[in-house]
């Protein structure tokens, strides 16, 4: 209850803000509140609806109405043809929507969870990833990987992990990783309206947590561009940079530092690749301190990626003090609950390494 | 008779030094298609082989020679230029399996797909490619069919995916392209070709279980020259039986040193496939007589003897060229002078190839995305920032 009440009211001063900004209007926006796994679901719809070429492959995503029920209803509505149960072959599958996207379809290739995409990476990035610099742009690859990335509850050490930094790390590839429902409807929208591999990093635990969502992001034509970060609370003490569930708790974090007068700015990145650079640099340039959170584990992270460039670039000379990535436990995911909650990035975390960032 | 005056003809011809010796002979000495037996096929789940009495015309002949003999000289060509560190890096050669990718081509149309491994440069010549954009990709130039950005073993063109480096990781992309020719019904299928080495790959049996459970138009071939790199198939393969391999998929065992073989077999499975049956899986039996790569002398896990012996009584233009000659579907000096075409066509490529300059360092960073606006990409130090376009 508190979550979504939490939601709600973050989402509300959202939608404040933004008809601030476009003017008055007579009637408030239809207030419409979905969950993240409504709004991929719808997106998946709509561009179903809109392209005969693309289509949905995995395990469990027909009969089983997906696994995590994103894609429920949708083969009652397109059937067999478009929604397609695969068996328990990563590799092949995975190889077979690429090359079904070669030959001019557009697969929505979903791996249950990510840590099975391991099983396919050599095909997502050889024969993925990396065809189109190969054929010198003869050969493009219009294909989409989502599933849900980063760790879920109590699934243990095979099931947890965050891949950002290993699919970031690659040319060829565009990474992005929602935070919200419009953030999943818009991205998912772009992601298959793309004509390149875009590995699509979904989180399970939020996929039931229920956003309001825009008159924007309402239509049926509504994506989010890849590349540009959202600053989802404005702040002059300090530049919090996250991705994915953890924007969550930035947000949860920030409430409770304005308390003592530290207003932070948060940063839902949305993309991971290309990563906005720009909208962190004013930030830190604004608020001259920067604190990076993330799920994943922290060395070679997305967090080391952003330290690196803020380095290398205009925003370095403003920074007051080192940054600080706050991440993940550097150890496989426990299975007991006191020893999973320790091995990731709580809210009490984020307040103390934002408190020892600012020397308070 | 006739035969006797353009003899006469031909020897006065000679003497004068005219090279005119085709129009000495009319077209009328020439058989314009004859029948041929050729082995039968092992069959593996199948209720009958493909034919095993099968019809040439003179001109299918005098093509597949061409294209043959142009294979062939156009990877010896390969060879010397690897030899002399214009080509660099890896480079599989296919001499001596030139009756596979002839053959296959001629049992399917260019309408339909094809994807192969990375001893790639004869299919990429049968699928559409020029011997001189072949030979420029090689040498690592802008005229190269990747525009010098993929080299040996990435070679696309029209219905043609490549040419691909990871082992086995092409059967999957090939039965994708065969999903895509059942969902769009546009009755094509699919040819996808892998190694004896590859047939043991795990995702080769994965891509089986959904092609035939899906019942898509794919047609996979398993070209067996008898050794992945080093390893005989006897060291590698458990069973190497490789057309029984795919078990619930139907299978043929056929002779890839003839090109007419291959020819049927392929239009076999291809009419299997076309009739919405499901995949079919071919094993040719084939010999490359170079060695795994340039890097590999290819004689320190098979004998010179073995090579020899091959080469003498297997050579697909050879066999060839004897069925043309023995049923009077061509002369000798027909052939030679295709022979002195075919090489000109390779000098001229070489020469094309050793000469065009090498791609732009503008060419750097584009083609990472399709339909996408410029963009940055960062160099080797930060304040290198390097432009790429679509």
């Amino acid at each position: 209850m508190a979550a979504s009440v939490r939601c709600f009211l973050r989402s509300g001063k959202n939608a404040v803000s933004a008809l601030g900004q476009r003017g008055f209007h007579k009637s408030a926006p239809a207030a419409v509140q979905m969950m993240v796994r409504d709004a991929l679901n719808q997106a998946m719809d709509e561009e179903l609806e809109r392209d005969e070429r693309v289509f949905l492959l995995g395990e469990e995503v027909a009969q089983y109405d997906g696994a995590y029920k994103v894609s429920r209803g949708l083969w009652k509505k397109y059937g067999d043809k478009r929604i397609i149960d695969t068996p328990i072959t990563e590799m092949g599958f995975a190889g077979i929507a690429i090359g079904a996207a070669f030959a001019g379809l557009r697969p929505i290739c979903e791996f249950m969870t990510f840590n099975f995409s391991m099983q396919a990476i050599d095909q997502v990035i050889n024969s993925a990833a990396k065809t189109y610099y190969m054929s010198a742009g003869q050969q493009s690859v219009p294909i989409v990987f989502r599933g849900p990335n980063g760790a879920s509850a109590g699934v243990a050490a095979q099931h947890s992990q965050c891949f950002a930094a290993w699919y970031g790390h690659c040319p060829g590839l565009k990474v992005v990783s929602p935070w919200s429902a419009e953030d999943a409807k818009g991205l998912l929208k772009s992601a298959i309206r793309d004509n390149n591999p875009v590995v699509f990093l979904e989180n399970e635990l939020m996929y039931g947590v229920s956003f309001e969502m825009s008159e924007e992001s309402q239509s049926k034509d509504f994506t989010i561009p890849f590349g540009k970060a959202k600053v989802e609370r404005q702040g002059t003490s300090i530049t919090l940079v996250t991705h994915s569930r953890y924007v969550s708790h930035c947000l949860d974090a920030a409430a409770v530092l304005a308390k003592e007068g530290i207003e932070c700015e948060v940063i839902n990145l949305r993309s991971i690749r290309p990563l906005d650079v720009e909208c962190i640099e004013t930030s830190v340039m604004k608020t001259n301190h920067l604190v990076t959170v993330e799920g994943g584990w922290p060395q070679f992270g997305v967090g080391a990626e952003i330290c690196a460039r803020v380095m290398e670039g205009p925003a370095f000379n403003f920074l007051d003090s080192p940054a600080t990535r706050v991440t993940g436990v550097d150890i496989p995911m426990p299975y007991a609950k006191i020893l999973e909650d320790n091995s990731l990035p709580q809210i009490k975390d984020i307040i103390f390494s934002v408190k020892k960032t600012l020397n308070v | 008779m006739l035969t006797n005056i353009s003899n006469v003809l031909r020897a006065c011809a000679q003497r004068n030094g005219s090279v005119a010796l085709v129009s000495a002979r009319t077209y009328a000495d020439f058989t314009t298609e004859a029948s041929f037996e050729i082995k039968k096929c092992d069959i593996h789940k199948f209720e009958e082989a493909p034919a095993t009495e099968v019809v040439m015309t003179r001109d299918e002949g005098l093509k597949y020679y061409r294209v043959m003999q142009t294979i062939r000289r156009m990877e010896l060509k390969a060879d010397q230029l690897y030899k002399q560190k214009i080509i660099r890096g890896f480079c599989h050669l296919y001499d001596g399996q030139e009756a596979c990718a002839v053959g296959i081509e001629a049992g399917i149309n260019l309408s339909d797909h094809l994807i192969t491994a990375y001893r790639a440069h004869g299919y990429t010549y049968t699928r559409g490619g020029t011997v001189k954009q072949i030979m420029s990709e090689l040498t690592g130039r802008k005229g190269g069919i990747a525009k010098g950005k993929g080299g040996s073993m990435h070679m696309y063109t029209k219905n043609f995916y490549g040419g691909n480096g990871i082992v086995g990781a092409q059967v999957p992309l090939g039965a994708g392209v065969a999903l895509a020719c059942q969902y769009l019904e546009n009755n094509q299928v699919s040819v996808s070709l892998y190694g004896d080495g590859a047939a043991n790959q795990g995702q080769i049996f994965e891509t089986y279980n959904m092609a035939a459970l899906w019942k898509l138009p794919a047609i996979f071939i398993c070209e067996n020259n008898r050794y992945g790199m080093g390893t005989s198939v006897e060291r590698s393969a458990a069973s190497t039986d490789y057309y029984k391999r795919g078990d619930y998929i139907p299978g043929l065992r056929v002779d890839g040193m003839d090109v007419l073989c291959v020819r049927e077999a392929t239009k076999f499975a291809a009419d299997h496939c076309r009739a919405g049956k499901g995949p079919v899986l071919m094993e040719l039996q084939t010999y490359r007589y170079h060695g795994h790569s340039m890097s590999d002398p290819g004689v320190s896990y098979r004998t010179r003897e073995e090579i020899q012996e091959v080469r003498g009584k297997s050579d697909p233009i050879s066999l060839l060229k004897d069925r043309m000659l023995s049923n009077n579907m061509a002369s000798i000096e027909e052939l030679k002078e295709i022979d002195v075409s075919v090489r000109k066509e390779i000098e001229d490529a070489a020469q094309f190839a050793t000469t065009d300059p090498e791609p732009p360092l503008e060419e750097l960073c584009n083609h990472i995305f399709n339909d996408n606006s410029p963009m940055e990409v960062r160099g080797v130090n930060p304040w290198t920032k390097l432009k790429s376009v679509s």
